[in-house]
């Protein structure tokens, strides 16, 4: 009975949650921790839940105050929803015990239940992103989990106020943008909801207005999810950010954001519409494949650790967005893109808790400092190793997946420009990878007497997380060639109508 | 009882117009379903009312009625009616914000409790954004530092 | 030719402002500008999706003081739909000033200047 509630229970349990923490926290502060914690299991259970209902039953319909759409708002969860909250809640648990160390250590005393409050906000807009069906709603729920995003934001170190209002100087710009595509619609179909955009949109496709509101939202997503060439206040988001945020920002919100982009491109205006009445997927694989180039090619030049992730990110989310571009071309439907979205979570969430662990426990933001640091740290740096190797694509691990299946879409396609793309940019990953464990391993230190080279590693709160996130990384690998998830990528490709060419 | 008034008309015309403002926030409230107004417009004029006092008095009359934790707690408070309100038709058996259910614990039929039910929440609406209005103007009159008072 | 401007003058009003707070964002390099300029993009929106709404020779969507208790006729009220959604995107609109606003208060009181190309971060 109470799972017939899970859609609402997933957005409802962190936002009442996360105003109980000011509350307890004028109280007694060393309650925050445990409440977030709590709200994250709850979710957690949640999603599983969903997964299980939905692989049992099909879609799942929700009605908010049991009112009939189109004329109330409704929550639907299928395949693709239940995927992506399971990677959502998860990662955000795993930034939520990671977070408890290094929030003592950067922010004011007085500051750590408001620090907490916006966590858990976060969490709500990003869940209620994922499970919503409804066209204003996403809208509203994309401003909450943005507006604690620049909140989050700002908190962080030195340049982080600047970064903070880019971000929000971008983000409103693109959230005004999906709005008025929405309007677009609004205007020319009169209904809000998802499902039945889907019916009332066929006849009017032709319309000029339906047109301009796809480009509208693509651009205004686009901005969200970072996409070259609106990725402006990506870079120094991520890098001043507090540690526990950046974990959270890179790895669930960006997913959010092209799960909100994939669910209006191929849910609401359908495959038909993209290839033949706007033909916006080459122009989608091609940008895709530049952000990849130039992508690799920024992170080459940043020495500040941080930073090189963040520029990393942009040409992974160009991965996410090629698999989207060829999806339409390929048997393999959006499995490339969906297995990225999985994939870079874990290996982007292992990164940037290993990067903060040493600014945590040494100190040290640029690469050129860590000499020695394998010695010093040993743990951490094996797993900031194995989540390297992830990333270039060592088989059996999870980046190796996706390249495969991105390289296996592209021929299918026909394009072998892209199957270049992906092999330059895996050799530039190998550079700008590879020489920051160099400088932790083999580079020689200087020792003198006295002064030896101790191991002092990062807490184990900071530390179990990390590890295992990079075992993670090799063991959801073995999973994929498993074909544990083949169930859920088939039904969702089904879906969508792809993957029968 | 206040020092350093700025100006003696302003602050006697404030004295008589504040009780009405709140009243007329209370009202636009209440009327919410059959005329312009509900829980977020009632809660704006409550906090200009607020508002006043800081214009025409000290800031120091503000924080004696409205501290900054003070402030914190009543947006909390109102999250816990909205939400609450949802919560408690969820327990009742029904869908989240589904207010003919809460006829089993009021004292009216299905129609009406919906009635009950949205009131109930644009209640916490007003509690949350009077409250939310109030901090933000103090917080960037003040910079940020509620102790020294107006800069 | 000329009926195309006069017929649709709303939307032609709404992107004239669009594009003056779109150019005031991305041109002028004082935050208090930038700030301001998003203002005006975002009421753009809602001016918008306001016109969008409005029929000829209809009234207020608003039912008369006796109550919902007669037959009304759809067609002689004004959409209401939109006028509701955007109470939440003024609602948006005005939560985005105020974090914004103490945004730049914060770099007001760190940095002692509110020009974009004055501040500079360290790396």
């Amino acid at each position: 009975m109470i799972s017939e509630q899970f859609p609402a229970l997933i957005v409802v349990t962190p936002l009442i949650l996360s105003f109980f923490i000011p509350v307890v926290g004028w109280w007694r502060k060393s309650l925050c921790l445990p409440i977030v914690l709590a709200a994250l299991s709850v979710c957690m259970v949640s999603a599983v839940g969903l997964l299980n209902m939905v692989q049992q039953h099909g879609e799942i319909h929700y009605w908010l105050g049991l009112w009939e759409p189109p004329w109330g708002i409704e929550y639907v969860v299928d395949n693709f929803n239940a995927y992506i909250a399971i990677i959502v809640t998860f990662m955000a648990l795993a930034a939520a015990i990671y977070s408890k160390r290094n929030v003592e250590q950067e922010l004011p005393e007085h500051k750590i239940p408001t620090f907490y409050t916006l966590f858990l906000l976060n969490v709500t807009g990003l869940l209620g992103i994922t499970v919503t069906g409804d066209a204003f709603n996403l809208y509203v729920l994309v401003e909450i989990a943005s507006f604690s995003a620049y909140g989050l934001v700002a908190i962080g170190e030195e340049g982080a106020l600047v970064a903070s209002f880019r971000y929000i100087v971008m983000g409103t710009i693109g959230a005004c943008f999906y709005l008025l595509g929405v309007g677009y619609l609004y205007a020319v179909t009169g209904s809000l909801n998802m499902a039945d955009l889907r019916v009332l949109l066929p006849p009017l496709y032709g319309n000029s207005a339906v047109q301009t509101s796809f480009i509208f939202i693509l651009i205004g997503l686009g901005i969200k999810v970072a996409f070259f060439p609106l990725h402006a206040w990506q870079p120094d988001a991520y890098t001043r950010a507090p540690s526990a945020v950046s974990v959270l920002i890179s790895t669930a919100m960006a997913k959010t954001s092209a799960y909100a982009l994939i669910r209006i491109m191929f849910s609401v205006y359908t495959v038909d519409f993209i290839l033949h009445y706007v033909s916006m997927m080459d122009i989608i694989s091609w940008m895709s494949a530049v952000a990849i180039i130039v992508g690799s090619i920024y992170a080459i030049q940043e020495f500040n650790l941080k930073r090189m992730l963040a520029y990393s990110s942009i040409a992974n989310v160009g991965y996410i967005m090629l698999g989207v571009g060829l999806s339409t071309s390929t048997t393999l439907g959006l499995t490339p893109a969906l297995m990225h979205i999985l994939n870079h979570a874990l290996i982007k969430g292992c990164m940037f808790m290993t990067a903060c662990a040493f600014i945590y426990k040494a100190g040290l933001r640029d690469i050129r400092d860590f000499v020695g640091l394998g010695r010093r740290m040993p743990y951490t740096c094996l797993a900031f190793i194995l989540a390297s190797l992830a990333m270039i694509g060592m088989p059996p691990s999870v980046g190796f997946i996706s390249k495969w299946y991105l390289i296996l879409a592209s021929i299918d396609a026909h394009n072998y420009v892209f199957v270049a793309v992906i092999f330059i940019s895996t050799l530039l990953m190998i550079y700008y990878f590879w020489r920051v464990i160099e400088i932790m391993y083999l580079l020689p230190a200087e020792t003198r007497p006295g002064n030896e080279i101790t191991m002092d590693e990062a807490p184990m709160s900071m530390l179990m997380p990390g590890i295992i996130l990079a075992v993670l990384c090799f063991a959801v690998g073995i999973a994929w060639i498993a074909g544990v998830f083949s169930p859920i990528m088939d039904a969702i490709n089904t879906t969508f109508g792809l993957g029968g060419i | 009882m206040v020092e350093d008034v700025e100006d003696i008309v302003i602050s006697t015309l404030s004295r008589f117009l504040i009780p009405f403002m709140q009243a007329f926030s209370l009202y636009v409230f209440a009327h919410g379903h059959g005329s312009p107004g509900g829980g977020f417009q009632g809660g704006c004029i409550m906090a200009a009312a607020f508002i006043l006092i800081v214009i025409a008095y000290d800031f120091k009359e503000a924080k004696r009625r409205f501290s900054e934790k003070a402030l914190l707690i009543y947006c909390c408070v109102g999250v816990f009616i909205f939400v609450g309100t949802g919560w408690l038709c969820i327990l009742l058996g029904s869908n989240f914000l589904d207010y003919s259910i809460l006829s089993k614990v009021l004292p009216a039929d299905p129609v009406k409790a919906r009635y009950y039910g949205i009131a109930m929440i644009e209640l916490g609406v007003q509690i949350t954004v009077m409250a939310i209005m109030l901090s933000i103007f103090l917080d960037l009159v003040t910079k940020g530092e509620h102790e020294e008072g107006l800069k | 030719m000329f009926e195309y401007f006069i017929s649709k003058y709303n939307y032609w009003m709404y992107v004239v402002i669009i594009l003056i707070g779109f150019y005031a964002m991305m041109a002028k390099g004082n935050f208090m500008k930038k700030l301001i300029g998003m203002s005006i993009f975002q009421w753009a929106i809602i001016f918008y999706f306001m016109s969008i709404s409005a029929k000829k020779g209809a009234t207020v969507h608003i039912i008369g003081g006796h109550g919902a208790h007669t037959v009304v006729n759809a067609a002689d009220f004004v959409n209401p739909l939109p006028s509701v959604l955007m109470l939440t995107a003024i609602v948006v609109a005005v939560a985005t000033t105020g974090i914004t606003l103490s945004v730049i208060i914060m770099i007001f009181k760190r940095y002692g200047t509110l020009e974009e190309d004055e501040i500079t971060t360290p790396e």
